[in-house]
């Protein structure tokens, strides 16, 4: 009898306590990327969330390289684990992993039409929005100011006059003794970066994406050739030809010890070039990358991260109340001035507090607005396929191992073998 | 009946991946759904489909890695025989500090092997790496060698890491075989005064050949399969890339896991063939005791 009253105690009490504590705490788990500041950034964001709701976040740490951290998840959700709720996504993954993933679109209210369209379309896979834009990402050129003044020279509009001012500037500076300078560097080494140059060659000179929207393999054009022709002129002309092993790391070692008029860069370089022991601090100016012709256009090949919640998770409805908290206005306003991160929210490029405190998001918002995507949507599972098929016949163009042409239309039958059955 | 639990043992820790692996190379399963696949035969093997051959014994770059792969494991373990027989040779000669020596040369087999390859990756690097750094002192080179990215020498890289690392397991098999000879055949030809180079191919060469020959075994085997030292130094390059590097790649990277089953069966049976015909040989040879 005593022992049953004790039993009554105790259960009211769990009762009480339960309902006192909201309905009940749930444990989150995040998968957050540790590059730079981003951890940081992750435990001040989800901090505040729990303090809000009450439910507590755990931060999982993943690999920084992104072809090993896709291994890791693709095992979690073989799997069928719920051991993370939340996923930190690539650009490019929401058509492999859309079958592990939720539609969001349910939880969202909406808010997704606040964010760039580009993205919004990237992340919607057979109509169902598996991931939100969390920040984002896109090529974009940089350039050395004092050079081109220097030279009275414009920052070029079109690739031609890249290659024109590129080469003049070269000469003359070299000749003015400094004999390690060159004209341009970029990502030219075989890997996914190298994917992301080339498309925004071909992509300016409007050659299309690869593979189009409806999955047609499109890459074997005039276009694409006049494009591939045109960068396989800059080795050994304004690039070195150990570019053909650049990530984007050598680039900027080049751009930032002063060795380079024009880098092609994700914007993170930005902060680092102008960073207080930067040789070239102060000095370096960002424009979209160069058209292809008079009739081409800027394009930048979109890059960034999406947060997704897995259909594993046995917290759905918290895991995508706390993506909709992380990818939220006043969340992206925080990471954007605190760690310039871009925003996808198109109306922050026009707020007073985070263009002060990194000016350069009002200037490439053009860039973002128009970034172009990787036909990662298209292909699906098999993007990784077509994207190692694309960066390796464009590095053999460049390496002078293939003629433009003769490369494209071995990737056309080659991108039409793997899609054979359709994607 | 003692061996039944063994047995068990032994087809749960590998006979069941292995079977399940054959499966799925008959089937198209994905790795961003693996419950839902259909059997498709052998078309990840080889199919004819609209006058094209498809299928990984049709892709030129699994050749490729069958190339890089027998490349690599010819060259490697008769490196790192022959240099293994002659480190073997000198620690079994009588010196001061003999223990020390031998110890020391086992160091490179007792780093694991990623850590050795991220270790010689930092190295070999082009723009910091030490080798560059002593060659251009030494006046061998003008500049400095890209030595895992440039597809001349990134297969050269490779070996000599391994050659590094694997040269005293060698040297440890072959040291044990002579510590085994009688010593009295060498005696008797110290007096009948033999040559010394002759001694070792009359005399040393086939009384150690057995157990030398079980360690090339291990060792082709081991190589056959390589992946860690090729994944780390040189990622998924087509210059390096062997077998095992390629069947990952399928897998994991183009979530084809039909494909990649497909690989690696291919693999095993490749293994098992070399395996099987080399039993099968050392029985024939020493028809009387086997």
């Amino acid at each position: 009898m005593f022992r049953f009253r004790g039993l009554q105690w105790i259960l009211g009490g769990l009762a009480v306590s339960l309902l006192a504590g909201g309905l009940q705490a749930k444990t989150i788990t995040i998968s957050c990327g540790a590059v730079g500041a981003e951890k940081q950034l992750c435990e001040e964001g989800t901090r505040a969330w729990s303090e809000q709701t009450g439910h507590e976040v755990k931060i999982v740490s993943t690999p920084n390289s992104a072809t090993e951290r896709l291994s890791l998840y693709q095992q979690l959700f073989a799997a069928r684990s719920g051991d993370v709720d939340v996923f930190q996504i690539d650009v490019v993954w929401p058509g492999m992993l859309a079958s592990h993933l939720v539609d969001l679109s349910e939880y969202t209210d909406g808010a997704e039409s606040g964010h760039f369209q580009a993205l919004v379309a990237n992340n919607t896979v057979d109509g169902r929005l598996v991931a939100m834009p969390w920040f984002t990402d896109a090529g974009v050129l940089y350039y050395r100011k004092d050079l081109l003044e220097k030279y009275g020279l414009q920052t070029p509009e079109t690739w031609q006059q890249l290659t024109d001012t590129a080469k003049t500037v070269m000469t003359k500076e070299r000749e003015a003794g400094n004999d390690r300078f060159w004209g341009y560097v970029w990502q030219g080494r075989a890997y996914e970066g190298l994917t992301c140059n080339a498309l925004e060659w071909i992509a300016s000179f409007n050659g299309g994406t690869i593979v189009n929207g409806e999955g047609e393999v499109t890459v074997n054009n005039e276009q694409a050739a006049e494009a591939l022709g045109l960068a396989s002129t800059w080795i050994d002309g304004i690039s070195p030809r150990s570019v053909l092993n650049y990530t984007e790391e050598e680039a900027r070692g080049v751009f930032q010890s002063g060795n380079a008029l024009y880098m092609r860069n994700w914007p993170y370089a930005w902060s680092l070039a102008q960073s207080e022991d930067s040789p070239v601090k102060g000095k370096v100016g960002v424009v979209a990358l160069p058209r292809g012709g008079e009739d081409g256009r800027h394009a930048g090949t979109l890059g960034g991260w999406q947060l997704a919640v897995s259909k594993y998770s046995e917290n759905v409805d918290e895991a995508a109340a706390l993506v909709n908290f992380l990818t939220s206005y006043e969340e992206q306003k925080r990471r954007a001035i605190q760690g310039s991160y871009n925003p996808t929210i198109p109306d922050l490029y026009q707020d007073e507090e985070v263009l002060a405190a990194v000016p350069f998001f009002g200037e490439l918002f053009e860039t973002f607005k128009n970034g172009v995507p990787r036909p990662s949507s298209a292909t699906g599972d098999q993007y990784g396929r077509v994207s190692n098929a694309f960066f390796n016949a464009t590095h053999d163009v460049l390496a002078g191992k293939a003629e433009p042409e003769q490369a494209l239309s071995k990737l056309d039958a080659q991108l039409k073998r793997l899609g054979r059955r359709g994607w | 009946m003692f061996l039944i639990p063994m047995l068990v043992v032994l087809a749960a820790v590998a006979g069941w991946p292995l079977m399940r692996t054959i499966w799925f190379s008959f089937t198209d399963a994905s790795f961003s759904d693996i419950s839902t696949y259909s059997m498709i035969g052998f078309e990840n093997y080889l199919v004819y489909d609209n006058g094209a051959w498809y299928g990984v014994l049709a892709d030129p770059s699994w050749w490729r890695a069958v190339w890089n792969t027998l490349f690599f494991t010819v060259v490697s373990v008769g490196a790192e025989t022959v240099l293994g027989l002659i480190i073997a040779l000198t620690l079994n000669a009588q010196f001061r500090g003999r223990g020390l020596i031998r110890a020391a040369t086992l160091i490179p087999w007792a780093i694991p092997t990623i850590v050795s390859a991220k270790m010689w990756g930092w190295m070999l690097h082009d723009q910091f790496g030490i080798i560059n750094d002593l060659l251009m002192t030494l006046g061998v080179i003008a500049e400095p060698l890209n030595w895992t990215a440039n597809s001349d020498l990134s297969m050269w890289a490779v070996i000599m890491v391994d050659v590094w690392k694997t040269t005293p397991f060698m040297a440890l098999l072959t040291l044990a075989a002579l510590q085994m000879l009688p010593s009295d055949c060498y005696e008797a030809a110290k007096v009948d005064g033999i040559h010394p180079v002759r001694v070792f191919f009359r005399v040393t060469l086939p009384l150690i050949y057995p157990a030398l020959m079980v360690a090339i075994i291990f060792r082709v085997l081991d190589a056959l399969r390589v992946f860690d030292v090729i994944y780390v130094l040189t990622s998924n390059s087509e210059d390096t890339m062997s077998m095992s590097v390629y069947a990952r790649q399928q897998l994991v990277e183009f979530q084809d896991v039909g494909y990649g089953s497909a690989a690696s069966t291919v693999l095993f049976l490749i293994i098992a063939l070399l395996t099987i015909s080399y039993l099968y040989l050392g029985r024939k040879q020493f028809g009387g005791d086997a």
